[in-house]
């Protein structure tokens, strides 16, 4: 269902569903992705990973791999020159290349279980792996630090020697804590004390991945003039090139990356973790070089999304105002800095209007691997402390909880609690789009049999959406279709999203533009498909070129007409001249003259956007319990969205979906089993259990369409919102069905058992609310 | 090192072709169908049978090759997605993934389809609980499956779809 | 991975000789559901594999007078998609239904499963409650071994040096007998068993229970047999209150351990669910069966 603010301007190409351009070659297998390139005398890699989470390499030995027949380079660290601090913008993320540089290979120290040690390029894979056994790596394993509370307790083992954090106070050393924030508006004690009220609790996470299907790849190849091409499964291609040249101390113009098709990434493929060591190995070995992840380096070894430590604390007035918010965030980074603990603090209070808030920000290193961007990176964490808090205040103020977020739904002009204004946002409209959905309206139905319960549960969710640069080319071809090139990776449709948007600007089907995602040598400077801002910023930059082209095209009617341009109008795909009616083509007579009125036209668009337009995801769930097992199903679940125009309403609705499914995911199974030493034991899709086509329900879609005055048509990001409320609005739902409030991730069946049999509230984080909160449930 | 054993002689027909080739004994299906003989529309997402991206068709029936070894295909019948469509055209579950909007990345897609294919051949009107089993071996990151399914019933309520087709 | 030779002999005598040839440097190969995973992840090196479904002994199905004859390597599906042994033989085809997904089903089989002897497998627990018998050949001739004492610890089996499993016999259920296997898994398919429980019952015409067993899967180091669980039931009627004795009996019979899969607390928990809810299934079927 689609609910458009007020009725928009009509059109013909924008809001329909074509099929996607990239779409025959994906359902017949002859896409080309990642994995797939082949060369001839290509050669594989594999990568030597740590099987400690802490240690220092006391000797490494790779003679006799180096000597093995078929193999014929051997790479560690050393081949790597350590680099300087300097912090690259990684589009969803900043990464410091000092630490890159170490995370791509250990110097002296391995600092998470599977962080690569050696690599080996041999004649195929299984002699490049054989080859790794040959290589001799004596550990002295040093203490672990695995979670915020260790990483900052006084004299807790510090997981990198030279880090300078960054401390309210100042710089700091011999610490974890990599950097502090905090965002302080009003006087929270002041609010407190004016609240009827008041509700905190204290929310424990764990990491999890983002669980695409495709494995991390990348192939290198060297050209005699020094040259090197990188083919790889990116987000960024121009974020990769960039970092390969710091990395490699090359000029960036010396390196071409080919983003091939991506299998997934969810910010996961924005991070670079192969491209420089498969360049090294090809350039050792001479020939070109393959690595491709197996699926338990995928899991230890890559960027999942962190777990950590969450208080928040709210209080709201007899009359149903938040008075005050209070929100500290404690998240792992991983080994290196750089959790998106930022985000999470910006987004946590972002739904509400608050008079008085202080929100505290720490980035902890532990020995783990490096997070990456996930989605809404920060965001779902937070929202499952602030929006089960939340749910729990409403409760106890007896108001419904849709009603109670509305009453506090923060609105164009109020200020975020991190200090921006917030521009036209469809909060209130996505919550009144909920209250009227068919889900809300229906009833939560029996439970299915007598030993189980269930539970309706509501959260909202917020992310900014991004910006930044993109390019786009057109060309017209003599057949009045027009050829595309972008920069943005397709990892969901936007090709079709960015073709369609040239497309309505040039009154030709979508079919008729055919999109090209380009290479770093081929178009300009584009960042990351992430952010959710493909469709926003790419799309925009494919606007601009296309009313570039319009502009150019009325140049060429008006040498064909021979009559000044400022005589001439575009409508709906035709040229026309205002004086005379007889004056008339189409785009495609026109383009047919192309040769006769001057040669070639093509256009370029590019953009550096700022203001997009942020989203709020408002979701609702339907569980059953089994109360003598503690296995919850989802029964229904709808997902209401401000989209702002949704330009292939087919794809929003997928985003949305997929959001969703992987927030029930986080929500009820998936988690990164530690030991105490660091070892990950479920690093594989069988102990990783994310949701099957059968743990799913049909998942309902609202899309609100609130405009963003920033695009010409409305455009705000969709990709990344959906996945900020599931977790809380599945605890939501389990505290309607049980009376008990979930304050940890996974709520798997052993945890939600043990709270049926309890009675109690779960492990750890059992902080009560500090006014004692009733834990009776509704019914 | 051990030495390499001697490689294995594999005659089989891949999507209707007879085909001879030497693998090692070693590689997996999913190998021969990759590297050796070029079919790159056979994913690879876990190589422990626990995603389905791999998924073929073995003498009719569903497999994931990561877990087949290619010398076992000898005298068999492989079919995969590069021999999903006809020359007339797309199979209907093909036309109908593109209309629904069933992909996303694209990368389990093909593994969706073989599986889908084989579950329509064998059942044209499948329950939609009956497809979500069915395709319960295939891991999908990007849809939550909502289209996916979507796209199989479409295609099975299309007529002659499933049990028309000829079997691959 | 360590390189190895894929052989494929096609009597039992060659893959007997194959395997004492090459001793614990040899494994079998059925449907490869297991073994190839453990290769690749290191667990062992082999320097053959010796595919066995080319030995027609090990790809027969049949139903005959006395049994269900099940070939070590059959895969699962066929054996559900049987409708006379699905009608027989109802824990064994609940098993087979479950293992993995469809893509699974195709290649791993019953016989692998149990030589793979993991304490959570899915199909061990079904074929010990309808006592079935594994059937072995080896350097020193046959030998046959209950499938109760089949497993002797996580992974390890009674196989000895050049012994195979060739068969699986199940003898033919008696009138008003009923089996069912259910197990916990946090999805809902494509997961290994937190806990299993497989039970059968035999009603005598009056409708009480004469024969009973209980196999409870991930809850030790080998599948257990709940014996005074099922003992509990003799010459009761099939109500819901003796199952749930027994399922407090039976879950005072496990000794699970804590691993990523679930706690101790929790499997034992989930065993007493899980002996009650099979053991109402395993008595409607009892009732159901002439």
């Amino acid at each position: 269902m689609t609910i458009t603010e007020k009725p928009q301007q009509q059109y013909k190409v924008i809001g329909t569903r074509p099929i996607r351009h990239d779409g025959l070659e994906k359902v017949t297998g002859r896409a080309v992705y990642g994995a797939d390139v082949k060369f001839p005398g290509l050669l594989w890699g594999a990568v030597l990973r740590s099987p400690h989470a802490h240690a220092r390499i006391k000797k490494l030995d790779v003679s006799k791999a180096a000597k093995m027949p078929g193999v014929f380079a051997v790479m560690t660290g050393a081949d790597l020159v350590d680099l300087e601090s300097k912090l690259v913008d990684m589009g969803e993320e900043i990464d410091n290349l000092a630490y890159t540089t170490k995370k791509l290979m250990a110097d002296d120290k391995v600092v998470y279980k599977g962080h690569p040690v050696a690599a080996v390029a041999a004649v195929d894979l299984n002699t490049a792996q054989e080859a790794l056994k040959l290589i001799a790596v004596a550990y002295e394993p040093l203490p672990v630090v695995l979670t915020v509370e260790e990483a900052m307790a006084p004299g807790a083992p510090l997981v990198l020697d030279d880090l300078v954090g960054e401390h309210l106070t100042g710089e700091a050393r011999n610490t974890n804590i990599a950097k502090h924030t905090r965002y302080e508006f009003g006087d929270t004690a002041k609010g407190f004390a004016r609240a009827a009220v008041t509700v905190e609790r204290t929310f424990k996470l764990t990491m999890v991945h983002q669980g695409y299907i495709e494995p991390q790849n990348a192939t290198a190849q060297w050209n005699q003039d020094g040259k090197l091409t990188v083919w790889t499964s990116t987000q960024g291609a121009f974020n990769v090139r960039d970092a390969v040249a710091s990395i490699l101390k090359m000029p960036e113009s010396n390196i071409r990356v080919i983003p091939l098709e991506i299998g997934g990434g969810f910010g996961g493929k924005i991070p670079i973790y192969l491209e420089p060591v498969a360049a090294v190995l090809a350039r050792k070995a001479g020939r070109p070089v393959k690595l491709v992840m197996d699926r338990k380096s995928v899991f230890e070894a890559t960027g999942p999304t962190p777990g950590g430590t969450i208080r928040v604390k709210v209080g709201a007035d007899s009359a149903g105002n938040i008075t005050a918010a209070e929100a500290d965030l404690r998240y792992e980074a991983g080994a290196y800095p750089g959790s998106p603990v930022g985000a999470g603090a910006q987004c946590i209070f972002a739904p509400y209007r608050l008079p008085n808030s202080r929100i505290d920000a720490y980035d902890v290193v532990v020995n783990k691997p490096k997070t990456a961007a996930y989605r809404a990176p920060g965001a779902t964490q937070a929202a499952f402390a602030m929006e089960s808090v939340v749910d729990e205040v409403a409760e106890r103020l007896g108001i419904d909880p849709l009603e109670f977020r509305l009453r506090n739904a923060s609105r164009e002009g109020d200020r975020r609690a991190d200090g921006p204004i917030f521009p036209r946002i469809g909060n209130v409209q996505v919550l009144q789009a909920a209250k009227r959905s068919a889900q809300w309206n229906a009833p939560l139905g029996a439970p299915s049999a007598p030993h189980k319960k269930r539970g309706r549960g509501v959260a909202n969710g917020f992310w900014f959406n991004g910006g930044m640069k993109s390019s786009c080319n057109l060309a017209v071809n003599k057949d009045g279709t027009v050829a595309m090139v972008e920069g943005s990776v397709d990892i969901g449709g936007t090709r079709a999203s960015i073709a369609m948007q040239a497309a309505e600007v040039l009154g030709i089907p979508a079919e008729d533009v055919h999109p090209t995602v380009g290479d770093t040598d081929t178009v300009g400077q584009t960042d990351v498909t992430g952010g959710s801002r493909t469709t926003f910023a790419t799309g925009y930059a494919a606007y601009l070129a296309a009313t570039n082209v319009v502009k150019q095209m009325m140049g060429r009617a008006a040498k064909l007409w021979e009559i000044d341009e400022s005589g001439i109008e575009f409508k709906d795909g035709t040229f026309f001249s205002k004086s005379d009616p007889e004056l008339r083509l189409t785009f495609k007579q026109v383009a047919e003259k192309l040769d006769e009125t001057g040669g070639p036209l093509s256009a370029t668009g590019t953009v550096n956007m700022r203001g997009a337009g942020g989203a709020f995801s408002t979701q609702i769930a339907d569980v059953e319990v089994d109360t003598e097992t503690g296995k919850v199903d989802v029964l229904r679940w709808t997902v209401v969205q401000d989209v702002g125009k949704a330009i292939h309403p087919a794809y929003v609705e997928g985003q949305m979906q997929g959001g969703a499914a992987q927030g029930i995911g986080w929500a009820l199974n998936e988690e990164y089993f530690w030991d105490d030493k660091g070892n990950m034991h479920n690093s594989s899709f069988l102990d990783y259990r994310m949701p099957t086509a059968l743990d799913l329900p049909k998942i309902e879609t609202v899309l609100v369409e609130v405009p963003n005055p920033n695009h010409p048509y409305g455009v705000r990001g969709v990709g990344e919102a959906p996945i900020v409320a599931p977790v809380a609005a599945i605890a939501n739902a389990l505290r309607d069905a049980l009376g008990t409030r979930f304050t940890e991730t996974p709520m798997k069946p052993s945890r939600v058992l043990a709270a049926i049999k309890g009675g109690t509230l779960d492990g750890a984080a059992t902080a009560a609310s500090s006014n004692g909160a009733s834990r009776r449930g509704r019914r | 090192m051990t030495t390499q054993p001697k490689k294995a002689r594999v005659s089989t027909t891949v999507n209707g072709q007879p085909v001879d080739v030497l693998v090692a004994p070693y590689q997996s299906l999913l190998e021969m169908l990759r590297e050796v003989l070029g079919l790159t529309g056979t994913k690879e997402g876990c190589n422990d049978g626990n995603c389905g991206a791999c998924t073929v068709s073995l003498d009719g029936r569903i497999v994931d090759s990561c877990l087949v070894l290619g010398a076992e295909a000898d005298g068999k019948r492989v079919d995969t997605i590069e021999g999903m469509a006809r020359p007339e055209g797309l199979h209907p579950l093909q036309q109908a993934f593109l209309e629904e909007a069933a992909l996303q990345c694209g990368i389990c897609t093909p593994g969706f389809l073989v599986a889908a294919r084989a579950l329509l051949e064998r059942e044209p009107h499948p329950s939609e609980e009956r497809i979500r089993l069915w395709l319960a071996g295939n891991l999908c990151r990007c849809t939550g499956y909502d289209k996916i399914v979507g796209a199989v019933r479409k295609a099975a309520a299309l007529d002659g779809a499933g049990n028309g087709r000829a079997a691959g | 991975m360590h390189p190895f030779q894929y052989l494929a002999p096609t009597t039992v005598k060659e893959v007997v000789s194959t395997l004492s040839r090459y001793g614990d440097r040899a494994r079998c190969l059925a449907g490869g559901t297991d073994v190839l995973v453990q290769l690749r992840g290191g667990r062992f090196e082999i320097d053959a594999l010796v595919d066995v479904k080319g030995v027609p002994e090990l790809m027969e199905l049949r139903l005959g007078a006395d049994g269900l004859h099940l070939g070590a390597a059959v895969p699962c599906y066929r054996v559900y998609e049987s409708p006379r042994v699905a009608k027989a033989y109802p824990g064994i085809v609940d098993s087979a239904s479950i293992i993995g997904g469809i893509q699974i089903q195709s290649r791993a089989s019953i016989g692998g499963n149990l030589c793979n002897a993991s304490p959570s497998a899915d199909s061990i627990c079904s074929l010990i409650v309808h006592d079935a018998v594994a059937r072995i050949a080896g350097p020193r001739g046959n030998r046959e071994v209950e499938v109760a004492g089949f497993c002797v610890g996580p992974g390890k089996n009674v196989l000895r040096k050049g012994e195979f499993l060739v068969s699986i016999f199940v003898p033919k259920p008696a009138a008003r007998f009923g089996a069912a296997y259910k197990r916990f898994i946090p999805r809902n398919e494509m997961d290994i068993a937190v806990a299993g429980a497989g039970a059968s019952v035999t009603l005598n015409a009056k409708g009480k229970i004469v024969a009973a067993r209980i196999a409870l899967a991930a809850v030790g180091p080998t599948p257990i047999v709940a014996s005074r669980a099922a003992a509990s039931l003799l010459d009761r009627e099939p109500t819901p209150e003796a199952f749930a004795r027994a399922g407090d009996i039976a879950a005072l019979e496990t000794h699970p351990i804590d691993d990523m899969r679930g706690t101790a607390d929790y499997r034992v928990e989930l065993s007493r669910v899980l002996t009650r809810r099979t053991l109402a299934v395993a008595a409607e079927r009892a009732k159901g069966a002439k």
